[in-house]
């Protein structure tokens, strides 16, 4: 059995390219490898929106620019413009496929404002967008049923021969069976990495898988430093609160009840929200401006750390209720507050990864046959900082061209070299049934391990970074990685070995850990949610790049330089609430 | 690999009264017997209503015996229990709209039992008026 | 400190699930899943369970807590008291193990409703939308809720009893469907069937049981007056279309 599409991940971006592959040639074999259960995906958190151009007023121009500077001019201009260009198109098929869109009385589909966006274009489904758009997606792809389903298998390894992919290797987590799965072209979809960071509004199962088998199959990784540190998330938990809740008019006020924004160049206040302004800047602007407060003393101590306030109590319950009943849900549930009558206690939490696989603007990789779309890669259209409600529709435009170019390449690629498939296939079953069968490791835990992983990025690759730190955590990461090969495993079973998954979470989380350090040190220039504290300012002259973080001879990761494509808008200044 | 066995449970055969919801069910799907009973037992007076002095006079003595109060005294409480029950249940068969504004549960289940207690009314004062 | 008692099955090894005891930190802010973690890191590596979102929306973390259903990630520690706390995995599922249960069953059911939008005709160009007014999204946002926990099959006695009844959530879904305007399908050989909504006995745990407050029961006696208003306009012989 060979596979024409193979795709690993089941989100927003996976399932958007198996339902591309069907329609573009239903006679193709296409399989989703998902370590979980496609609707339990993280795309399933998104909250706030779905950008893309429909109002009046509103031109496929604006929303470039707006993403362009919000990028702090380090997106891809050309894949830019194929983006938002496509967005509208997605958002209406979602729309044809059931997706439950908010609407105006009329009954056309509703926007909202959004942070940085300079007109209103963000389509929502209340404040469970992600949610929505997922199950709809989920739903639509079960109507295929040619679409197989590898549901809770885990991919631990490209097979790649003569610079071609000729499928995966990967367990299946009920079982503990370990199969070689021949494909003609794989799309990896595995999204994001928070948990490389000890406090993130990401799923625990996002750890990096897809960007550490690219890496180390020879692929490289693009624009790694770029972390975004979404500005709200709820203490301890790390729960996003969306930023929907400012578009609605939420304000953003320290420990003395001051909106405290206006202080760093975003604009002043109004009482109602003002789009590209104040708290509808963008992420990283305002997750920078937290850490001032902090310095200056002007947050509020809590158990887990400092804090501002997210005011919403002058929306009302009504409108609450209606625009963002989940944040309120969440806050009941997992704060014991009630946004209505009380302040909502918030801190910068990290989000989203801008950087990730290095594709084309077909999704295409270095590797022939191989690619990757929506978190899990870097085409780039975020650049520096990713506006909010540009990634899902990245997800489902990236995602259907991956498919569509997948399904293209398909039916010219050569069969899977079966050679290969059952070498490495074999290669790699001795490799994991040794893993599982280790009895003689050190004393230290999976977990521990885990933590001081989180706790040396959170340090080095924090919202203001600086060489020393940097130095520092490059060298830790790699003791770690040591300890790691060596640590100890209680559970030695085959049925459901979940700490077995975590060690192999822990290794695709190492590499990619290594990749952001190294990324940050090369990169000495302060740009988006790059701060080096070292080198304040934007450096066009050296750095209108893209870092490309190659795994090197020895393991490490070695650091290129790809100049930026610029189509229209030469690089200027990011101007917020002026 | 072959998979190693999952556990299947089985189900206790006391499950219903491990739960004060299933128990209610179960309570309520048993008092259909007697609502069963309790026509059964109208369809029998009528008829011997009907019927003439004769048999009215056996079914009344019928229906005095003790045992049979007492049967009627235990349909009665079960049917009770089961209209109530029942009633409570009706908001979630109906979904009452009204301009928009939907109307709570609640509201449906009293409006229900309003209607009981007034038919009952009625009843009570055709056959008690006499 | 608070004892967990957590119901452990190790294919291979137990024949039955066995009761495990695990003394955690009792924090007012740790959910039930914050303890299972604290033991999967600091404890005992082998005790297997899924979680993902831990905000209520993945839909992984379900699992029976002092014998309710619950999502683990929003029950917390402290609503139990000095406990002990009894975790054990969903029933009415098979155990793979620990407290993983086996769910494909409910998914191949959640695929048998046609959980999609059906159209007939021509499709709107992908340059607009169908319109939809809020009222008639109102009319079936409820259903469209569902985080496929499985928490109102566990709470099914029916499902529990008789494997083939379609069960909440599927019906559910089916109905979500059913009453979005934009659909035009037909799910009535689907659902109108002693295993689809003949099959519930009303008994109304799977909404107590809902987290996202979906309101299945509701969904299905909604249907059944449907199933029997278009059974007995299908009997009339002017009634069929």
């Amino acid at each position: 059995m060979i596979f024409d599409v193979l795709i690993v991940g089941g989100g927003g971006a996976g399932l958007r390219a198996a339902i591309a592959v069907v329609e573009a040639d239903p006679g193709l074999k296409v399989a989703i490898v998902s370590k979980v259960y496609p609707m339990r995906s993280h795309t399933v958190s998104a909250e706030g929106g779905a950008a893309g151009v429909i109002g009046e007023g509103d031109t496929l121009d604006e929303h470039a620019y707006d993403t362009i500077s919000g990028g702090d001019w380090l997106c891809d201009q050309d894949a830019v413009e194929a983006f938002v260009a496509e967005a509208p198109r997605e958002l209406i098929r979602l729309e044809h496929w059931g997706c439950p869109w908010s609407r105006e009385p009329d009954g056309r589909v509703a926007v909202r404002p959004f942070g940085g966006m300079k007109r209103m274009r963000t389509w929502f489904a209340a404040d469970k967008t992600g949610f929505h758009l997922l199950h709809t997606l989920f739903q639509t792809s079960l109507r295929h049923q040619e679409i197989q389903r590898y549901d809770e298998w885990y991919a631990t390894r490209l097979i790649v021969d003569d610079g071609r992919v000729h499928g995966v290797v990967a367990m299946d987590i009920r079982t503990g069976a370990i199969e070689a799965l021949a494909a003609r072209t794989v799309i990896l979809a595995t999204g994001g990495c928070g948990r490389a960071f000890p406090f993130t509004t990401n799923a625990a199962i996002k750890t990096g898988d897809g960007m550490s088998l690219a890496y180390r199959a020879g692929v490289p990784l693009k624009d790694m430093e770029f972390v975004q540190y979404h500005p709200t998330g709820l203490p301890f938990t790390g729960i996003l609160i969306t930023e929907a809740a400012r578009a609605e008019g939420g304000w953003l006020i320290n420990k003395d009840g001051y909106r405290y924004l206006q202080d760093y160049d975003l604009g002043v206040p109004t009482p109602t929200p003002k789009l590209r302004s104040m708290e509808l800047g963008p992420r990283d602007r305002l997750s920078q401006a937290y850490v001032r407060e902090v310095e200056r003393g002007r947050t509020a101590e809590t158990p887990y750390g400092q804090v501002v306030y997210l005011d919403l109590r002058h929306l009302g319950e009504a409108r609450i209720e209606a625009r963002i009943p989940f944040v309120r849900e969440l806050c009941r549930s997992y704060q014991n507050l009630d946004p209505v009558t009380d302040l909502i206690p918030v801190r910068p939490v990290v989000h989203y990864m801008m950087g990730g696989v290095h594709t084309d603007i077909d999704g295409a990789t270095p590797i022939r046959g191989l690619y990757a779309a929506g978190e899990t890669a870097c085409v780039s259209i975020n650049g520096a900082n990713r506006l909010g409600s540009n990634s899902l529709p990245e997800c489902l435009v990236f995602g259907a061209r991956a498919g569509a170019a997948a399904a293209r390449e398909a039916r010219e690629a050569p069969a899977a070299g079966e050679r290969a498939v059952r070498a490495q296939g074999a290669d790699e079953r001795r490799r994991l049934e040794h893993e599982r069968d280790r009895r003689d490791g050190g004393a230290e835990r999976i977990a521990d391990i885990r933590e001081q992983m989180q706790e040396t990025l959170e340090e080095a690759a924090g919202i203001y970074r600086t060489r020393d730190a940097l130095d520092k955590a490059a060298n830790r990461i790699a003791e770690l990685r040591e300890r790691a090969a060596a640590a100890r495993l209680d559970d030695h079973s085959t049925a459901f070995n979940t700490e077995m998954v975590a060690a192999l979470e822990l290794s695709s989380m190492l590499d990619v850990a290594e990749t952001i350090v190294a990324c940050a040190l090369n990169r000495e220039e302060s740009r988006g949610a790059h701060q080096r504290s070292d080198f304040p300012a934007r450096d066009d002259g050296r750095f209108l790049a893209h870092s490309l973080a190659y795994r090197g001879a020895d393991g490490g990761p070695r650091v290129e330089l790809l100049p930026v494509t610029i189509t229209r808008w030469p690089p200027g200044e990011r101007v917020y609430g002026r | 690999m072959t998979a190693l066995p999952s556990y299947r449970p089985r189900v206790h055969p006391l499950w219903w009264a491990r739960r004060r919801a299933y128990l209610v069910f179960v309570l309520r799907e048993l008092t259909s017997v007697f609502v069963a009973w309790s026509a059964a037992y109208l369809v029998l007076l009528a008829r011997a209503a009907l019927a003439g002095d004769a048999e009215y006079a056996e079914f009344r003595a019928f229906a005095g015996s003790p045992w049979v109060v007492a049967l009627n005294v235990v349909a009665l409480a079960a049917t009770a229990f089961h209209s109530v029950t029942f009633l409570n249940l009706a908001p979630r068969a109906m979904v009452v709209r009204l301009d928009g504004w939907r109307v709570p549960g609640f509201l449906i289940a009293g409006g229900n039992h309003s209607a009981w207690l007034a038919v009952s009314a009625l009843v009570a004062y055709l056959v008690l008026r006499s | 400190m608070i004892t967990l008692q957590v119901s452990r099955y190790r294919p291979g090894q137990d024949a039955e699930p066995v009761f495990q005891d695990y003394e955690v930190p009792l924090r007012s802010d740790w959910a039930v899943l914050d303890g299972l973690a604290h033991i999967k890191d600091h404890l005992d590596g082998t005790l297997s369970f899924r979680w993902s979102c831990r905000m209520g929306i993945c839909g992984s973390c379900g699992m029976t807590v002092n014998g309710e259903p619950r999502l683990t990630c929003g029950t917390f520690l402290t609503d139990y008291g000095e406990g002990p706390i009894r975790v054990e995995p969903l029933r009415g599922f098979p155990v793979i193990r620990d407290l993983v249960v086996d769910i494909d069953d409910v998914l191949a059911k959640l695929a048998h409703v046609k959980p999609w939008l059906i159209r007939e005709g021509e499709e709107l160009p992908l340059t607009a939308e169908y319109t939809q007014t809020p009222a008639q999204l109102e009319a079936y946002k409820q259903y469209s809720m569902c985080i496929n926990c499985m928490l109102c099959y566990s709470a099914c006695p029916v499902y529990a009893l008789e494997p083939d009844f379609l069960g909440p959530a599927a019906i559910a879904l089916a109905q979500r469907y059913n009453l979005d305007s934009r659909d035009q399908g037909d799910r009535f050989d689907l659902l109108a069937t002693d295993e689809g909504v003949w099959g519930c006995t009303f008994v109304g745990e799977c909404t107590s049981a809902c987290p996202k407050h979906v309101d299945p029961a509701e969904a299905i006696q909604r249907y059944k007056l449907t199933a029997a208003l278009t059974s007995v306009r299908n009997l009339l012989p002017w009634g069929r279309s």
